[in-house]
C-alpha cells in the first residue's frame, strides 16, 4: 500500500503527501498481538488527530460510505468534530436537500464523505469505468497465508507473529478491503483483473468488511472509535 | 461470454437502472423496523455473515422470541439498540433487477419531526405504516402531512399486522377509505394501499396466500414499478454558480450543478440578480466539452462576454425567470432546541447564496396532528409554522412546489452554527390563503346580462344608497345584538335592510361548513357574495361575522367594493366575551368539542384598519347602534 502511495500519489500525481507516524508507538513496539484493541487507537486514531491539529486542517475528506457499516449508515456527509476530533452522534446537523451547513467555529474540524451514498458496487464500477490504478493487493496472487479462526492472514513480513505449530502455505488470495496489516483477512480468489473483481462482487455472499477484525472486537466497535476521533 | 464481457453487460444494466429514494414512516410498535428488515433481507441486500450476526443478536436483543428479529438489521447506534428505539435517520441501499434504492428510515415519534422532514426532503415515495389493529391514527396523519409538505407526491399506505385480524378485507378497506378521505386535504398526493404482515411475510416481497382478495402489488413490486417523475428535469433551467474558475488570464468559467432544466451551447441566459444577459459559449467538464447538459450535471460554463459573476449568482433562461426578492413567505420546520425568535438575525442559505435574514412575522403554527392553524408567539423544536422573512441580500427563488431546490433554504444560528430551520418558499401570497376567493368560475365564457332597472332608479325609489356594514369581533362580543338594533333603527327610518349573521348562515346555506380556517373563510365569502347581491339590488346589508383573518376581511372589502363598505370592529375583551358566552361555545371549545375557536385555540388577527371601533363592555349595544346610525345618516343617506 505504501509503495503504491509513493509511486502513484507522490510521484505520478505530484501531490504533497504528509506521512505522519506515531513515533512513540513505533519506538514502544505497539502491535496488535500484544496490545489488542489499543493498537488501532495508538497507531491510527491518536496520530490522525494529532496530525490534523498540527497542520490546522479545516476539513479531512474520507471515502467512508453509509453501506459499509452500521454506524456509518447514519453519518452525515459533513460530519462535525469538536476540538478533540470527537464525533457526537446526537450533535450533527440535519442535511436536507443538497444544502450543507458548512459554518465552522474555530477549533472545529469537518470530516467530509462525498461518496456516502455510493455502494461498494458503485465504487468498483467507477474504478473500472475510469481505469483508476489501484493497490495490487486487491488482485489475486499466490501469497503465503495462515488460517486464524475464520480469517486467512497473509504473512508478509516479520510483523506477523506466528504461533508455534503454524506454518504458512501458499494460496491464491486477494483483499477485498484494506485495513491494517496484519489484522485484515484475505479471501481466496482468482480475480486478477478489475473485471474479475467486479464479477466476484456481483456474485458474493459475504459482506465487504467481513475480513476486518477490528469491527468484531466488540459490538459497535466502529461507533466507539468515531466517538473517539477516528474517521 | 467471457467474464469481462459478462461484467460489462451487467454493469450496463446496473448503469441504466434508475434510482428511487423513499422513506419509511411509522413507529417501532407498528412493526416498521421488522418490515424494512424483512424487505432488505428478502431483496438480497444482507450478506451471509451479516445474517449470522443477526442471528446471534436476535438471541441477545431480539423481541421475537428466538426467531430472527429482522428489526435488528436497522438500528445502528448503541443507545438505540439497548433501548429499542430509533433516534436518527439511517440510510440503506439495495438494488433489484430493475432499480437502485436508497431507503431513509426516519423515526416516528413527534419529537423527531425534524428527522422525518430531513429524510423526506429528497424522497420520491413515502411508506406510511399503519398497525391494522390501531387504524388511522394521529401519527398516521402527521407522517402523511410531513411527507407531502416536503414534496413527496406518492404515498404507500402499508397496513401491517394483517395476521392479527385474520386477514380480513373489510378491516383493511375501512382504513384505506378513512385515509383517502383525509388525504384529500393534502393536495394532489397519490395513495397506494397494501395490506401486509411484516412478521409473517405477507405481501412484502411475496404475494400473500392469506389474502386472495388483494389484487395489487407487493411492497417490493410497487417500489420496483412505480413511476418516478423527475420534476426537476422538466422545470426551467436553474444553474446556481458555485465557484468561479480562473486558472489563468485566458479562461473564466462558472461552475455549478444544474438544479433543473437543460442547457445548450448558444443558449441565451440571464444572470440574476444583476439581470445581465449573455450566451453560453462552452460547457466544460472532466469528460471534455459538451454541447448540452442536463439537470444534476456538474459543469463549468463560459459565456460569450466578459461578465463578473460570483458564487451565489444564478443563470436562468430569458423566458422563465424566478422571483428575485428580499421579502417572501415560507413554511418553516423548526429544528432547534432554542425556539424561534422574531426579528433575530439568522443566516439563510439558499442554493449557493448566504445572506443574513430575519423572520419578520410568524403568522401561525400548523399543528402537525390536527392540521389546525394556531396562533403562536414562538416556534419550538419540531413545530411547523408559516412566516414572512426578510433577507439582506435578494435571493433568486421559485416556490417549493415548483422547484424543490430553488424553493428551499435553511436557517443557521449565527453563533452556534446550528441549522435551526428548514424552509419551504411559498407561492404567491394568494395561493396560500384559504378558500375560493381567487378561483375562476366554472362558467368560463359567462357574461353577465345587465338588469333592466338602473341603480339610480333604485336609489331614488328606495330613498337610500346601498352598502354593507360588516361588524366583526370575537364570539359573544355582541355583534348580533348590535346588528339587530341597527337593523331596527334603519327600518324605522324607512330603509330596506337585511341582517346576515355568520351563525345563522351556518344553519342554512353554510350547513356544510365546520370551523377550520378554510371553512371560516368560505363562510364569510358566501356572506360577502350575498351582501353584494343585496347591495346590487339596492338594499342595505348588515353582516355580523367573527372574521378572524385579516386577509379574508380585506378580500371581503374588495368583493363588495370599498365605497359601499363600512367595517365596525367590536374590540370587547376576550374575558368579557367568555363570561357572557351566550352560545356556550367557549365552554365547548375549552372541552375540546370545537376546534379552531378564535380567542381560545385560534389566533384572532385584530384589525387595525377598521372604520369604527366599539367596546360592548363600555357601551350598550343599543348605544353603539345609535352611534353607527348617526354616522350612516351623514355619510350615506
Amino acid at each position: 500500500m505504501i509503495e503504491f502511495r509513493e509511486r502513484y500519489a507522490r510521484q505520478e500525481l505530484g501531490l504533497n503527501v504528509i506521512a505522519y507516524h506515531n513515533e512513540d508507538g513505533v519506538r514502544d513496539g505497539i502491535n496488535p498481538f500484544d496490545h489488542g484493541a489499543s493498537y488501532t487507537d495508538i497507531m491510527r486514531t491518536q496520530p490522525l488527530k494529532r496530525a490534523l491539529t498540527q497542520f490546522g486542517f479545516d476539513a479531512a475528506i474520507g471515502g467512508g460510505r453509509r453501506d459499509e457499516e452500521k454506524s456509518r449508515a447514519k453519518e452525515r456527509i459533513f460530519s462535525f468534530r469538536d476540538r478533540n476530533h470527537r464525533w457526537d452522534p446526537r450533535n450533527q446537523r440535519p442535511e436536507l436537500w443538497s444544502l450543507y451547513n458548512t459554518w465552522k467555529a474555530t477549533g472545529e474540524s469537518i470530516r467530509v464523505f462525498p461518496i456516502s451514498n455510493w455502494t461498494e458496487l458503485d465504487v468498483w464500477q467507477y474504478i473500472l469505468q475510469e481505469r483508476i490504478p489501484i493497490v495490487p493487493l486487491y488482485f489475486a496472487k499466490d501469497r503465503p497465508v495462515v488460517r486464524r479462526g475464520n480469517d486467512l492472514i497473509v504473512v508478509d513480513d516479520e510483523r506477523m507473529r506466528l504461533e508455534q505449530n503454524e506454518s504458512p502455505v501458499n494460496m491464491k488470495v486477494r483483499f477485498r478491503t484494506l485495513g491494517c496489516y496484519p489484522v485484515t483477512g484475505a479471501t481466496e480468489s482468482d480475480a486478477e483483473t478489475i473485471e474479475d473483481i467486479v464479477h466476484e462482487m456481483l456474485t458474493t455472499r459475504c459482506s465487504e468488511r467481513q475480513g476486518r477484525a477490528v469491527d468484531r472486537e466488540e459490538a459497535a466497535a466502529m461507533e466507539r472509535k468515531k466517538k473517539d476521533g477516528y474517521f | 461470454m467471457s467474464v469481462a464481457q459478462e461484467v460489462y453487460s451487467q454493469l450496463a444494466v446496473h448503469n441504466s437502472k434508475d434510482l428511487l429514494r423513499f422513506i419509511t414512516c411509522g413507529n417501532v410498535d407498528d412493526g416498521k423496523s421488522t418490515l424494512i428488515g424483512r424487505l432488505l433481507l428478502e431483496a438480497g441486500a444482507i450478506y451471509d455473515d451479516q445474517i449470522a450476526v443477526l442471528q446471534s443478536d436476535s438471541n441477545k436483543y431480539g423481541t421475537t422470541g428466538g426467531r430472527i428479529d429482522t428489526a435488528l438489521l436497522l438500528d445502528g447506534l448503541e443507545d438505540e439498540r439497548q433501548q429499542g428505539i430509533t433516534i436518527d435517520v439511517a440510510y440503506r441501499y439495495f438494488t433489484t433487477q430493475r432499480r437502485k434504492f436508497i431507503l431513509a428510515d426516519s423515526p416516528g415519534h413527534e419529537q423527531f419531526t425534524r428527522n422525518m422532514a430531513t429524510a423526506a426532503s429528497t424522497a420520491d415515495v413515502a411508506i406510511v405504516l399503519i398497525d391494522v389493529t390501531k387504524g388511522v391514527s394521529v401519527q398516521t396523519r402527521r407522517h402523511a402531512y410531513i411527507a407531502t409538505l416536503l414534496g413527496v407526491k406518492q404515498i404507500v399506505l402499508a397496513v401491517n399486522k394483517m395476521d392479527l385480524v385474520q386477514y380480513q378485507s373489510e378491516v383493511f378497506q375501512r382504513i384505506v377509505d378513512e385515509f383517502r378521505q383525509f388525504a384529500t386535504a393534502l393536495g394532489g398526493v397519490d395513495v397506494y394501499a397494501i395490506p401486509l404482515s411484516a412478521l409473517e411475510g405477507d405481501n412484502v416481497t411475496v404475494l400473500s396466500r392469506n389474502m386472495p382478495w388483494y389484487q395489487g402489488e407487493t411492497l417490493l413490486g410497487y417500489l420496483d414499478h412505480v413511476r418516478i417523475e423527475d420534476r426537476l428535469s422538466q422545470a426551467s433551467l436553474r444553474l446556481p454558480i458555485q465557484r468561479v474558475t480562473r486558472p489563468d488570464a485566458n479562461f473564466r468559467g462558472f461552475s455549478g450543478t444544474i438544479c433543473s432544466g437543460q442547457l445548450q451551447c448558444g443558449d441565451e441566459v440571464v444572470v440574476l440578480p444583476a439581470r445581465s444577459k449573455a450566451k453560453i459559449k462552452s460547457i466544460v467538464t472532466m469528460n471534455g466539452e459538451l454541447n448540452r447538459a442536463e439537470a444534476h450535471d456538474a459543469i463549468t460554463v463560459t459565456l460569450d462576454r466578459e461578465l463578473n459573476l460570483a458564487r451565489g449568482d444564478m443563470l436562468v433562461p430569458r423566458d422563465a425567470e424566478p422571483r428575485i426578492t428580499t421579502e417572501f413567505q415560507a413554511t418553516i420546520v423548526w429544528m432547534s432546541e432554542q425556539p424561534l425568535v422574531i426579528e433575530k438575525r439568522y443566516w439563510l442559505k439558499h442554493t449557493t447564496r448566504k445572506t443574513p435574514c430575519e423572520i419578520k412575522t410568524l403568522h401561525h403554527r400548523t399543528d402537525v396532528n390536527s392540521l389546525a392553524r394556531l396562533s403562536a408567539p414562538v416556534l419550538r423544536l419540531n413545530e411547523i409554522g408559516f412566516c414572512t422573512l426578510h433577507t439582506t441580500e435578494p435571493i433568486v427563488c421559485d416556490d417549493y412546489q415548483t422547484n424543490r431546490t430553488t424553493g428551499s433554504f435553511i436557517l443557521v444560528d449565527r453563533i452556534t452554527h446550528e441549522t435551526v430551520a428548514a424552509g419551504l418558499i411559498a407561492g404567491d401570497a394568494e395561493s396560500n390563503q384559504p378558500g375560493y376567493w381567487s378561483s375562476a368560475s366554472a362558467l368560463t365564457h359567462a357574461k353577465r346580462q345587465q338588469s333592466l332597472v338602473r341603480m339610480e332608479d333604485r336609489e331614488a325609489q328606495y330613498g337610500q344608497k346601498p352598502g354593507t356594514i360588516l361588524i366583526t369581533g370575537l364570539s359573544s362580543s355582541g355583534k348580533t345584538t348590535v346588528a339587530l338594533h341597527l337593523e331596527q333603527k334603519l327600518f324605522e327610518a324607512g330603509k330596506i335592510v337585511v341582517v346576515l349573521d355568520g351563525q345563522w348562515l351556518r344553519m342554512g346555506i353554510s350547513r356544510d361548513l365546520a370551523f377550520s380556517a378554510e371553512e371560516r373563510s368560505e363562510n364569510l365569502r358566501r356572506g360577502a357574495e350575498i351582501a353584494k347581491m343585496l347591495n346590487d339590488s339596492g338594499q342595505i346589508c348588515i353582516a355580523a361575522f367573527v372574521a378572524p383573518s385579516a386577509w379574508v376581511r380585506q378580500r371581503t372589502r374588495e368583493l363588495i367594493g370599498g365605497d359601499r363598505f363600512l367595517h365596525i370592529h367590536l374590540s370587547t375583551h376576550v374575558e368579557v366575551c367568555r363570561q357572557r358566552d351566550s352560545t356556550g361555545q367557549y365552554q365547548a371549545a375549552d372541552r375540546g368539542e370545537i376546534q379552531n375557536f378564535p380567542g381560545v385555540t385560534y389566533s384572532y388577527e385584530a384589525p387595525d384598519d377598521a372604520d369604527l371601533y366599539f367596546d360592548t363592555s363600555m357601551q350598550s349595544p343599543e348605544a353603539i347602534a345609535e352611534d353607527v346610525y348617526q354616522r350612516l345618516t351623514s355619510k350615506w343617506f
